[in-house]
């Protein structure tokens, strides 16, 4: 990076450490950490979707859709989530390859042959002849929706506490206004449950950000990937030698991780009293104490 | 082949007995369901285990972080704060690395060389890390019950005269875990579930041997067919875990049996600590 750069071997000391971490590897390694916000930029939304689709599945009036609702947010429960994040991507993966190899091609073999799964090349996705970014691309599409899929279970289950936790007389007061049952949720029920979600809802972030290592498990090159590949020693074939230092790539992460909880906890702490003014609850009726006193 | 014998072959194949080489061809679905089962051994084994040993550190911990003193406060609070505020899959490769660094020959202490190596190993090693790991999530939540042990019941201790080590061990430890049980129900469903990460996390699974999803994760790659091993595997999972909230249910019957209305069933709610 820098112009002093161009013969590692001759450099030491602090010349070589700034030489050595601005080396076009750590470069990625940096971009990784931006893959795990996107990650979580894109999750945590498609998760609260989800999450309150089945929240109102589990609550709806028909049996199948209650159904789907109740199995939906209570596996997670029984199964643990590393499971699906193994299972989602690769049967998400074999199902649109299966679709695409029943229109696009035209032979009638069958997908399944012995142990072996096979599409013709015009089904495969991403195709062989795409860019590098693409497959890139393709594996972390995969890995958000395995994420969305296993955290929208979980919000599902605190959205639909939340929504449990709301005090029956207020949606006995809609109705009793003559409301529809779909104003009842859109004007009572919805703005009145977030102070009771949100406990489950910070949690759930939290959870969620300590999840994100786990993209290694599904293939993507994220920051477990560059911690391990860069901090295994490295002989004098390359450029900047080395042993083994993947203990403190590691520890590096661990700060990362221990910052983003801790500045997590403080702006969700600043959430929870802002939602909390003027509600009927313990936090509430403190925070009203507080103001008169 | 018939099933009894595979169930005779790979039944303990994971504990190392039986035969040694895993299944390569013609996967049958009885073959995967003894040799995750098989698995599934490991991740009870790691359940049990950092739960009893997480407990006991637990309660030291909360005890310490409720302590006045900032010599032990402090600590507790640091430990708390590492473990619960980073993610158990770093956890994982941090131990097995420094482990790793431990030298071979073993350190020698007063004459005596102690052996190392067996650090490094899943069984120990992974075990440390997940006691570690639970004592930390189990000590924040004893912490909160033990700051919301009713101000009546320390009173009446001590009206009958209760103090110290008699006032802690008959009145407030029991108070405490009454209180904390249901949320601690649910860090030890969070922790059997994280045993599935230990062989994914740097730690080698020695000669083959692992748990319930290593196994799980073997068939579907050796079969390209993702839909048989893992809802084994999870079915496995489902009926410990139904198993492991019946157990602890019992548990919290027995803590609250001097309530009125303990007898009713207790309705388990679901909810998130972790």
């Amino acid at each position: 990076m820098f112009s002093y750069c161009t013969d590692p071997s001759s450099l030491e000391g602090l010349v070589w450490l700034s030489c050595y971490l601005t080396s076009g590897t750590h470069l990625l390694f940096y971009a990784s950490f931006g893959t795990v916000l996107l990650l979580l930029a894109l999750t945590a939304p498609v998760a609260l979707v989800l999450g309150y689709g089945g929240a109102m599945a589990s609550r709806s009036r028909i049996v199948p859709l209650r159904l789907f609702g109740k199995v939906y947010t209570s596996m997670v429960r029984g199964v643990p989530d590393i499971i699906f994040f193994l299972f989602v991507p690769i049967a998400l993966d074999q199902g649109f390859e299966w679709v695409r190899h029943q229109v696009l091609c035209d032979s009638d073999l069958p997908v399944w042959q012995g142990n072996d799964f096979v599409v013709c090349p015009a089904a495969k996705l991403p195709l062989n002849s795409a860019a590098p970014w693409v497959h890139d691309a393709y594996g972390i599409f995969l890995a958000v929706i395995a994420f969305s899929v296993v955290f929208g279970a979980f919000a599902a289950n605190v959205l639909y506490g939340a929504m449990q936790a709301v005090p029956r007389a207020q949606l006995e007061t809609a109705e009793a206004y003559g409301m529809t049952p779909r104003q009842v949720n859109r004007r009572v029920l919805v703005p009145q449950m977030w102070t009771y979600a949100l406990p489950g809802l910070s949690n759930l972030w939290m959870i969620l950000i300590k999840a994100t290592p786990l993209l290694f498990l599904l293939g993507v090159e994220d920051v477990v990937y560059w911690a391990r590949e860069l901090g295994g020693s490295k002989t004098s074939a390359f450029a900047y030698p080395h042993p083994d230092w993947r203990l403190y790539y590691f520890l590096a992460l661990l700060v990362f991780y221990l910052l983003m909880t801790w500045i997590s906890g403080r702006v969700l702490d600043r959430v929870t009293r802002r939602l909390s003014r003027g509600q009927a609850t313990m936090g509430g009726e403190a925070q009203r104490k507080g103001a008169v006193a | 082949m018939s099933c009894v014998q595979t169930i005779r072959d790979y039944g303990l194949r994971s504990l190392g007995y039986g035969e040694r080489l895993l299944p390569r061809a013609d996967y049958d679905l009885c073959q995967q369901f003894t040799l995750i089962g098989s698995g599934l051994i490991w991740n009870l084994y790691f359940a049990v285990l950092a739960l009893g040993m997480g407990f006991v550190l637990a309660n030291g911990l909360a005890v310490a972080k409720t302590s006045r003193s900032a010599m032990l406060r402090m600590p507790a609070e640091a430990f708390i704060f590492v473990f619960r505020g980073s993610p158990l899959f770093i956890q994982f490769f941090i131990a097995y690395e420094a482990l790793v660094l431990l030298p071979r020959a073993g350190i020698e202490v007063m004459g005596l060389t102690l052996q190392t190596s067996w650090l490094t190993r899943a069984w120990a090693g992974a075990l440390i890390v997940l006691t570690l790991n639970t004592a930390a999530y189990s000590a924040q939540i004893f912490h909160g019950a033990l700051m919301s042990v009713p101000k009546g019941d320390v009173e009446a201790a001590d009206a009958y005269g209760l103090t110290g080590w008699a006032r802690f061990r008959r009145v407030i430890w029991p108070t405490m875990m009454r209180l904390a049980w249901p949320s601690y129900t649910n860090e030890a469903i969070f922790l059997f579930h994280a045993t599935t990460l230990v062989y994914f996390s740097g730690f080698p699974a020695f000669q083959q041997k692992g748990d319930a999803l290593y196994y799980a994760s073997y068939f579907a790659d050796r079969t390209f067919n993702p839909f048989v091993a893992y809802p084994i595997a999870a079915a496995y999972f489902i009926v410990a875990t139904l198993a492991l909230i019946w157990l602890f249910g019992r548990v919290n019957r027995r803590l609250n049996r001097h309530l009125p209305g303990a007898d009713k069933r207790l309705r388990y709610r679901p909810q998130l600590v972790r």
